[in-house]
């Protein structure tokens, strides 16, 4: 059997190289993977491109990773109003950003996970979003290309993984998490529980097992904002 | 522009809350945005029972949390801890954002700092203002939502109209929205143009008409 547990959090985030690509899940304060978010500031990993729905908050989420300077391009639908590491570091110029539309930067990230090269959508024409985009008129619409998000890695965050790696996740502490599982080429995920194959009724699974490369125990910080 | 803003009383942010919730049909699926939307679910009328939608993956969203409820993985799109109704869902952000952009919603009511007389949205940045704006759920709403409210005052702090003919802020959609309720008035978007439909009391055609930029029609 693959073994995809590892004993610790930093070498669940071992040999991330500088320059990666991460996806990072989590939402409202829910579902953020704060413990290898911490693994990750420890190994000081650089010039990342992050993929998350927003910038940190306060001092939690993404923001230690701004504040020791780690990220160099973020991908995200909403900074967000207290992403202060962030905005202290974009208007020194030391982070870039493309913002993208919530439900586009998901389905973005789908289409990587589905083998798509892209896709056409109303959402965003005549906008910002739009400015470099191929634009067409479908069904008497118009619309834009948008093209695939790949990852080089995707830190999730769970509520219970068995050792396969198949994922459930607790409420609305869902949202990015199964959707950036599936589109990285690695996925590390921390979790709440690990239980017993088995443990979790197929009919229950949300994230299938062959999505998963990497799980942890999360100790630590359960909301960091 | 007016040199005097007319000094009648104006409907206070929850009475166009509740003027809005007036304008949900009943078994609607409803997605509530940032700022005076999101005071809607406190305003309903009697009798009309309303599903409401967040953009993190819930369908059957309820009252917000009390103190000692509060679940820190059961929050709303702008992170506070709410509650569910019997029968809620949980489902990950692309099938979220599935249900707005695949026209899977009944209405949207969002914000807004100006709206076009064709309905053209801008509510996601102010220009010359810092930092890089906030588009998140917005966008895809706007685009796919069977019928699109918006809830705004008016006018701008300085009197200035935020409903004008051509949009001057960033725009987040063209054409999409269909009503547009106000501190003063009740206006639809329809071909002919700018309908008035209902007016604050006190309010005339031609008081409103002073605080629109765009032409109204009755």
């Amino acid at each position: 059997m693959r073994q995809k547990v590892f004993a610790t959090l930093d070498t669940a985030v071992d040999g991330i190289p500088d320059g990666a690509r991460i996806m990072f899940g989590g939402f409202g304060g829910s579902g953020f993977p704060n413990n290898l978010i911490a693994a990750l500031v420890r190994r000081g990993t650089k010039e990342i491109t992050a993929i998350s729905n927003n910038c940190g908050t306060r001092e939690g989420e993404l923001s230690p990773l701004f504040k020791s300077g780690q990220i160099r391009h973020v991908i995200a639908a909403f900074p967000g109003p207290h992403s202060f590491y962030f905005q202290e570091r974009h208007a020194k110029g030391e982070v870039t950003i493309e913002l993208v539309p919530q439900g586009i930067l998901c389905e973005r990230m789908r289409a990587a996970a589905a083998g798509l090269l892209g896709f056409y959508t109303t959402v965003g024409v005549a906008t910002e979003v739009a400015v470099g985009k191929e634009e067409r008129v479908l069904d008497g619409k118009r619309c834009i290309l948008e093209r695939p998000i790949h990852a080089d890695y995707a830190f999730i965050k769970a509520d219970k993984a068995d050792a396969l790696g198949n994922l459930t996740y607790r409420l609305a502490a869902r949202n990015f998490n199964p959707i950036m599982a599936m589109a990285a080429t690695t996925t590390i995920v921390e979790t709440e529980e690990i239980v017993p194959i088995g443990a979790i009724a197929p009919e229950i699974v949300v994230t299938p097992a062959i999505f998963v490369h990497r799980i942890v125990q999360a100790e630590g910080i359960r909301y960091a904002s | 522009m007016p040199a005097e803003l007319p000094s009648k009383v104006r409907w206070t942010r929850e009475q166009i809350a509740q003027r809005a919730g007036r304008e949900l049909p009943d078994g609607a699926y409803v997605n509530l945005g940032w700022g005076i939307p999101n005071l809607i679910a406190d305003y309903l009328p009697d009798g009309i029972t309303v599903y409401f939608h967040s953009e993190n993956g819930i369908l059957g969203m309820g009252r917000r949390a009390r103190p000692g409820e509060e679940d820190f993985d059961l929050v709303d799109a702008m992170k506070v801890p709410v509650t569910l109704t019997p029968g809620a869902s949980f489902f990950h952000q692309a099938d979220a954002h599935l249900m707005t952009r695949g026209g899977h919603l009944d209405v949207a009511v969002l914000g807004a700092f100006q709206v076009s007389e064709r309905g053209d949205l801008a509510n996601w940045k102010v220009p010359g203002t810092k930092g890089v704006g906030a588009i998140g759920g917005a966008m895809d709403i706007a685009a796919g939502t069977k019928r699109v409210i918006v809830c705004m005052e008016h006018t701008t702090r300085d009197g200035q109209p935020k409903i004008v003919r051509e949009c001057t802020y960033p725009l987040t959609c063209l054409e999409c929205v269909d009503t547009i309720v106000t501190d003063v008035a009740v206006i639809d978007v329809t071909e002919r143009g700018l309908l008035l439909r209902d007016m604050a009391p006190g309010w005339s055609a031609e008081d409103v008409q002073e605080l629109t930029a765009a032409r109204l029609i009755r």
